[in-house]
């Protein structure tokens, strides 16, 4: 089966926001190979291999828990600490994950931008993609806790696709500016770990939103990891439901995003192949 | 459906001067230029694409934009297969480059006809972790393969790289040779309608070059179209009927492979047997060394193209050194017209090996013997190395060439027999034959 002929047509292109949809399906492939390349490379050489990704959330918790529960007596809605650090810290890890190699993502690659054509969108997606299979699998660590604590599951668990679905929205809109930004300043590549730092105490991870005032939440709720973690705490808690405004807010401030995440991105791929 | 593969109309590409570099576009440069920009009119014509005839136009000194293609136009029909040579900076990867899609035209445009499959490196994105038989199903799909496809063409892909044992084992183990072989045999087995190639058959060893240029002939056989860029002439020579050369990012000449190759090889420089760089800036060359002349010379010091097969020739280098301190090792290389390398010299003049040179002039000659290499074209390469540790100062491919020819008056290895005679080299041996009629 050969794909269909068609004439191609290559020139200095300029229009704002255009995604070629036909060429990203004709590589799907490519995102599923890039993904799995990824992952099975990772763990390669790892003496306790795929035990790291309960290993990193677990002892993250057992901190948080001991620093911020325990010492800080910080509240958390009435739920356990721990259940309530680790809720957030998963979606958390994952966004960080995705944002850390994402943003590298075409820098990486550069001797395949260099040598090969593919739609570059792919790179940054795929590096959306892989952390998810890490996200999995450590959820079944906060399950195993939720089930301990007898906090029971309800109809709502079902809304957390939802959720991942905002993250991974999140990350990829970012991302489209810091990867291809990071193709021309390497700054970039210096700067995100140590915003992703900065932008951990912006989310309501160790703390609950609550303890935002109230004429500020507004403000907070342009934090679009806000709103992903407000609605796993909800979604597996069942406690408070999410702030609408902080949640509303989220959803525009992710659109606007990605939206200009994307026209940026495909205004400089046009040069990625030329600087790197 | 129209005849033509590949219609290149008027293609152009500019690039910033630096901007290829990883020194330049720091955050703070741009955000300083940008708000100058804001702030009033600055030097930096900002939009390079619509600057037009503009760019031209820019007082001297501030124009910091060259053209890595001016203005090129050529078609392809279906099932040719177009060579493309050119000295090095010409514009031949650029080219490549954007008929592959990896880079935009700043003008001018192309219009393709049919699936394009480009291969300007051999093992992208191979990683050395993975086996194997996962680096074929990674570099297949890279390079454009189904994952179907890759199954169907797997058991020969892996004779091909002749791999079998090694299958299941990661690629960081491999030797060299198994690796390149590897990635070649994935690229081989691609079914483009129109490939474009770059350069590849300059890896690996003679035999498996011998093997690549096979296989290149077999697609070719299909009626496929084929983009080939090398520096390896007898090889253009081989797979194209067609051949176009490229000049400064200027398309220089355009016909028939044999014609264009034996016109690049005389040109610029008057005979294809002497080059010289007048203008140091423009020769190869490091930091520490820099070529300034190639000649071959006959027996009687005379530059001559045309070599008797009985007498000895020189191969002669000429270069300066421009820093003190430094150990060099010239060398010189030879080729036939098959591409296969027939041998390695490296510099060992006592006065010399393995002590420092003062900055100055230097002339290296290379004397071959007569009655040595067999009848043809010979291609050399030339170049210098620093040592401790070892640096490249150039390396000048095909920087010369000279033609071996026999009179057959008798007296060279083939006497009186005027066939055929094939060999890579053609000594003339001592040969020793007793007779004795009771056995001996």
């Amino acid at each position: 089966m050969k794909p269909p002929r068609r004439k191609l047509i290559i020139e200095n292109r300029s229009r704002l926001f255009d995604i070629d949809w036909s060429a990203l399906w004709e590589y799907r492939e490519l995102l599923y190979v890039l993904v799995w390349r990824d992952i099975k490379v990772r763990y390669k050489q790892t003496a306790i291999g795929v035990a790291w990704v309960v290993l990193q959330p677990l002892i993250a918790m057992l901190l948080f828990t001991a620093i911020f529960g325990y010492l800080a007596k910080m509240p958390s809605d009435g739920v356990w600490y721990p259940v309530f650090v680790l809720s957030a810290l998963l979606p958390w890890t994952y966004f960080a994950q995705a944002i850390t190699r994402a943003g590298e993502s075409v820098v990486v690659n550069g001797r395949l931008v260099g040598k090969i054509y593919f739609p570059r969108l792919l790179l940054p997606l795929a590096m959306i993609v892989t952390p998810l299979v890490d996200f999995v699998l450590s959820m079944v660590l906060l399950f195993g806790l939720l089930i301990y604590a007898g906090i029971p599951l309800t109809w709502k668990v079902s809304t957390l696709p939802a959720f991942i679905l905002l993250a991974m929205l999140t990350a990829l809109g970012l991302s489209l500016f810091t990867s291809a930004m990071n193709v021309k300043y390497r700054d970039v590549g210096h700067a995100i770990p140590f915003v992703i730092q900065i932008w951990m105490f912006a989310s309501p991870i160790v703390y609950p939103v609550s303890l935002v005032p109230e004429q500020w939440r507004w403000l907070y709720g342009l934090n679009p990891m806000a709103g992903v973690i407000e609605g796993f705490r909800w979604a597996l808690l069942g406690r408070t439901a999410p702030d609408p405004v902080v949640m509303a807010e989220s959803i525009v401030v992710l659109f606007v995003v990605l939206i200009a995440g994307t026209v940026y991105f495909r205004k400089m791929e046009r040069q990625f192949a030329d600087i790197l | 459906m129209s005849d033509i593969a590949v219609r290149v109309e008027a293609l152009s590409k500019q690039y910033r001067i630096g901007a290829r570099g990883k020194s330049s576009g720091t955050l703070r440069d741009d955000i300083v230029s940008n708000l100058k920009s804001l702030f009033g009119r600055n030097s930096h014509g900002a939009g390079s694409s619509n600057a037009g005839s503009a760019v031209s136009v820019e007082p001297a000194g501030a124009t910091n934009t060259f053209w890595a293609l001016k203005d090129v136009s050529f078609e392809v029909k279906q099932g040719e297969v177009l060579g493309i040579i050119g000295r090095n900076g010409a514009g031949k990867s650029t080219l490549l480059k954007m008929l592959s899609r990896i880079t935009q035209p700043t003008r001018g445009r192309i219009e393709i006809d049919g699936r394009v499959a480009a291969l300007l490196e051999v093992g992208t994105g191979f990683h050395g972790e993975l086996t194997g038989r996962e680096n074929i199903y990674l570099n297949g799909t890279i390079l454009g393969m189904r994952g179907t496809e890759v199954t169907r063409k797997f058991d020969e892909i892996v004779a091909f790289a002749e791999v079998e044992q090694f299958i299941d084992t990661p690629v960081k183990h491999y030797s060299s040779g198994m690796y390149l072989r590897l990635a070649f045999a994935v690229a081989a087995h691609l079914e483009p309608e129109i490939l474009i190639v770059d350069e590849v058959l300059a890896v690996g060893d003679a035999a498996f070059q011998k093997k690549c240029l096979g296989k290149m002939e077999g697609v070719a056989k299909e009626g496929r179209t084929i983009f080939f860029v090398s520096h390896n002439m007898p090889a253009v020579t081989r797979l194209c009927e067609r051949v176009i050369c490229l000049d400064e990012g200027k398309l220089s000449r355009d016909g028939t492979a044999h014609d264009v190759v034996k016109a690049y090889l005389h040109s610029e420089l008057g005979t294809m047997s002497m080059r010289e760089w007048s203008d140091p800036d423009k020769a190869p060359g490091g930091e520490v060394a820099r070529l300034r002349a190639v000649r071959v010379r006959a027996e009687d010091g005379e530059s001559t193209e045309k070599i008797d097969i009985r007498r000895k020739v020189g191969l002669e280098m000429e270069y300066e050194v421009l820093k003190s301190g430094y150990k060099l090792r010239p060398a010189v290389c030879l080729y036939n017209e098959e591409g296969v390398r027939l041998f390695d010299s490296l510099e060992h003049d006592p006065a010399w090996r393995g002590r420092l040179r003062p900055p100055g002039r230097y002339r290296s000659t290379a004397w071959i013997p007569g009655n040595y290499l067999a009848e043809g074209t010979m291609f050399v390469n030339v170049g210098v190395d620093t040592l401790d540790p070892e640096v490249e100062q150039f390396y000048e491919r095909q920087a010369v060439a000279f033609y071996v020819i026999d009179s057959c008056e008798g007296d060279s290895a083939r006497g009186d027999y005027a066939g055929p005679f094939a060999g890579v080299v053609r000594p003339l041996l001592n040969w020793n034959t007793v007779f004795n009629p009771d056995g001996i």
